[in-house]
């Protein structure tokens, strides 16, 4: 087994098992934070295909900004108090010496690489040029006709949340 | 910049066009969905009804006008994205004009239900846009935001009857069962990536007729078909259709059981047969023979006249996909052809059946169970005349665009040596016919048991039901130029290595 083959299974389980949780959880904010550990994973995953673009998108598109929406929401939708559980004493006793070794782990391997020349912009397969190329130009048209699925979409919102009307439908009763 | 002309590069790279002519219909469509949205706040509500109403006529009219003038430059565009042919043509004409005679039959029942009409007209054309790309697009990605933009607005439009609680449900009910549908396709179209390299259909069909045959190619064509099935209401994947049915309104009903249904047909039909894909035919056959029991079986308890349509049209869905099972190519055109006969015969009688079914509901739709259609054929002749001959249509009686239907199905079945697939489809048939016919003698020949008004047919709804009813009875009677079409585009359709066997 190689550390590609090593790594996309990592990232693969880290991924399903946010997902699994994300549904097993009942706090919504519980909730939330497995999406972000899934969206992290999944940009993980993109970068070993050598999409670099796409994983750092992936990163601040969806773990950032999109996550912050949701947990605005969460929080504006009142979700309660958070529950003291057994969980966080673990997370304590585990994260932060897991933390702790980890940042050890990362400095060294740092340290011990900081001669090696970086990666050329533009020699993986997934630069920024050959997506903006796909985008505006092969894929041209689903790019511009996704604009009609958003479209639809604010449309449903507006109908499905307005105010229903009051009125009772009129006609024929004779 | 020391010159100002674009460099030959990027001239290649700007659509000419003839690129936009063949996304013409799609971009007219469009236009007019804009134009509602826009007009919606600006106008009086109680003028805005028929005023919108018509505008959602006249961008379907212009979306048939513009569909024409496509049919003169068939061809690629964008990149080998869409295609402009013969088989695309038919089902623009077909979407759009079911979105058409929609828009006229909800012109009174909007009224009736008071429903604010704004977003609906712009969904119905939104939802064109949608059906008709799924229809012309030759590039799996691009399929797939067709398919989410024809079917988000058909969830949108189900959970139009804002008072009703049925209607919600039927809503959230389609969203969340057909998202769940449309990842699974999304995952068909991504291992189709993973085995072949490409996600265009002419290069995956070139692929597998030249390379092996991986086996991820059969789990993608398994999982793509999962998610079409359900667009379909084919069986096992129907559960969902009486609920949804039951609680949307009526003429949406008539919408989606036919427009959406005939480009999930479309695109089902051009990737099977582009593609070739192997291994199909157990699975067509199993859904075919699954769906039209189901459906039949499911129809013959039901008291709900819209729950019964549903089981009705998963029944015949089971029947078009028989057409489906065929493999050799000679029986490919002749499959192909009778598959496109009978989602057009299918959409004739279906949103005719609908629109009476609408006409007849009343406020609140407080009128859909088989009860209140008691005496109909003496308080309303018309209208009973109407659907009767629609619902014979459905059985498949000759004179009837039903008739050639399923006798073109059954005949390319037959051919393709299905036998048995068949004659479960005769027999289901026969069990069909005692529902149907159950509706008709309830409206001739029991008498009313209690009083259920009928208002006379407006204007709108009756030029929807003689079109309608038009179309029923040309295809029952002069099928031929329609079929030929058919035909002519089947044969479009199928890879060049295919034909050169022939």
């Amino acid at each position: 087994m190689n550390v590609h083959l090593i790594l996309f299974l990592a990232f693969g389980a880290v991924c399903v098992a946010g997902a699994v949780n994300l549904l097993a959880q009942r706090h919504p904010i519980n909730g939330a934070l497995s999406l972000i550990a899934v969206m992290a994973a999944l940009a993980g995953e993109y970068l070993l295909l050598g999409a670099e673009f796409v994983a750092a998108v992936q990163v601040i598109v969806y773990a950032g900004a999109i996550m912050v929406l949701f947990v605005f929401t969460i929080m504006l939708l009142n979700a309660g108090v958070e529950e003291r559980t057994k969980g966080s004493r673990v997370a304590i006793l585990f994260g932060i010496p897991g933390l702790l070794l980890g940042g050890i782990l990362l400095g060294w391997v740092v340290l011990r690489h900081s001669g090696t020349e970086a990666v050329a912009a533009g020699a993986l397969p997934g630069d920024p040029n050959t997506i903006g190329q796909l985008l505006f130009h092969e894929f041209l048209l689903p790019f511009e006709i996704t604009s009609v699925l958003i479209l639809i979409a604010i449309m449903g919102a507006v109908v499905l949340a307005s105010k229903p009307p009051s009125a009772p439908a009129r006609r024929v009763e004779d | 910049m020391t010159h100002f002309l674009f460099p030959a590069q990027l001239v290649q790279a700007i659509p000419q066009g003839a690129d936009y002519i063949r996304i013409l219909p799609e971009l007219v469509l469009s236009a007019f969905g804009i134009v509602v949205m826009v007009l919606d706040p600006l106008v009086n509500e109680e003028k805005s009804q028929k005023l919108l109403g018509y505008i959602g006529l006249g961008g379907a009219v212009a979306g048939l006008l513009a569909t024409w003038y496509m049919a003169q430059y068939p061809g690629l565009a964008f990149w080998n994205m869409v295609k402009a042919d013969g088989f695309s043509v038919f089902f623009h004409v077909l979407v759009i004009g079911i979105a058409a005679v929609i828009s006229l039959s909800s012109f009174e029942y909007m009224a009736v239900q008071r429903i604010r009409a704004g977003e609906y007209y712009a969904l119905i054309l939104f939802g064109a846009v949608g059906m008709c790309l799924m229809s012309s697009a030759v590039e799996l990605v691009l399929i797939f935001i067709a398919l989410e933009i024809s079917s988000i607005s058909t969830y949108i439009l189900a959970g139009f009857r804002r008072n009703e609680a049925s209607s919600s449900e039927s809503s959230l009910k389609y969203f969340l069962l057909g998202s769940f549908a449309t990842a699974f396709f999304l995952y068909g179209v991504a291992l189709m990536f993973g085995a072949t390299g490409s996600t265009n259909i002419d290069v995956i069909s070139q692929k597998l007729q030249t390379g092996p045959v991986e086996l991820l190619v059969y789990a993608a064509m398994a999982l793509m078909f999962v998610g079409l099935g359900f667009k379909v209401a084919a069986a096992p994947f129907h559960v969902w259709t009486p609920d949804v049915y039951e609680g949307a309104p009526a003429p949406i009903v008539g919408f989606m059981s036919t427009a959406p249904k005939a480009a999930a047909f479309a695109v089902l039909l051009r990737v099977v047969f582009t593609i070739n894909a192997p291994g199909r035919v157990g699975l067509l056959w199993v859904a075919a023979a699954l769906s039209m029991t189901l459906g039949n079986v499911g129809a013959l308890v039901q008291t709900n006249v819209k729950r019964l349509l549903a089981y009705s049209s998963i029944a015949h869905a089971g029947y078009l996909l028989m057409a489906f099972a065929v493999t050799s190519s000679d029986d490919s055109v002749s499959g192909i052809s009778a598959a496109m006969f009978y989602t057009a015969a299918y959409a004739a009688m279906n949103v005719g059946a609908f629109a009476v079914v609408s006409h007849f509901a009343n406020a609140g739709e407080r009128y859909v169970s088989l009860e209140d259609y008691e005496g109909l054929g003496r308080s309303s002749p018309l209208l009973a005349a109407m659907l009767t001959i629609f619902l014979l249509s459905l059985i498949g009686i000759p004179m009837t665009a039903g008739f050639f239907a399923k006798f073109y199905v059954f005949s390319a079945a037959i051919k393709a040596h299905l036998i048995w697939l068949t004659l479960i489809g005769v027999v289901n048939s026969a069990v069909g016919a005692y529902y149907y016919l159950r509706i008709i003698v309830v409206m001739y020949m029991r008498e009313a048991r209690k009083e259920v008004p009928v208002a006379p047919i407006p204007l709108g709804l009756g030029v929807a039901l003689a079109v309608s009813m038009v179309a029923t009875l040309y295809l029952g009677i002069l099928p031929n130029r329609v079929l030929q079409y058919a035909q002519q585009s089947a044969e479009e359709l199928l890879p060049s290595s295919l034909q050169s066997l022939k």
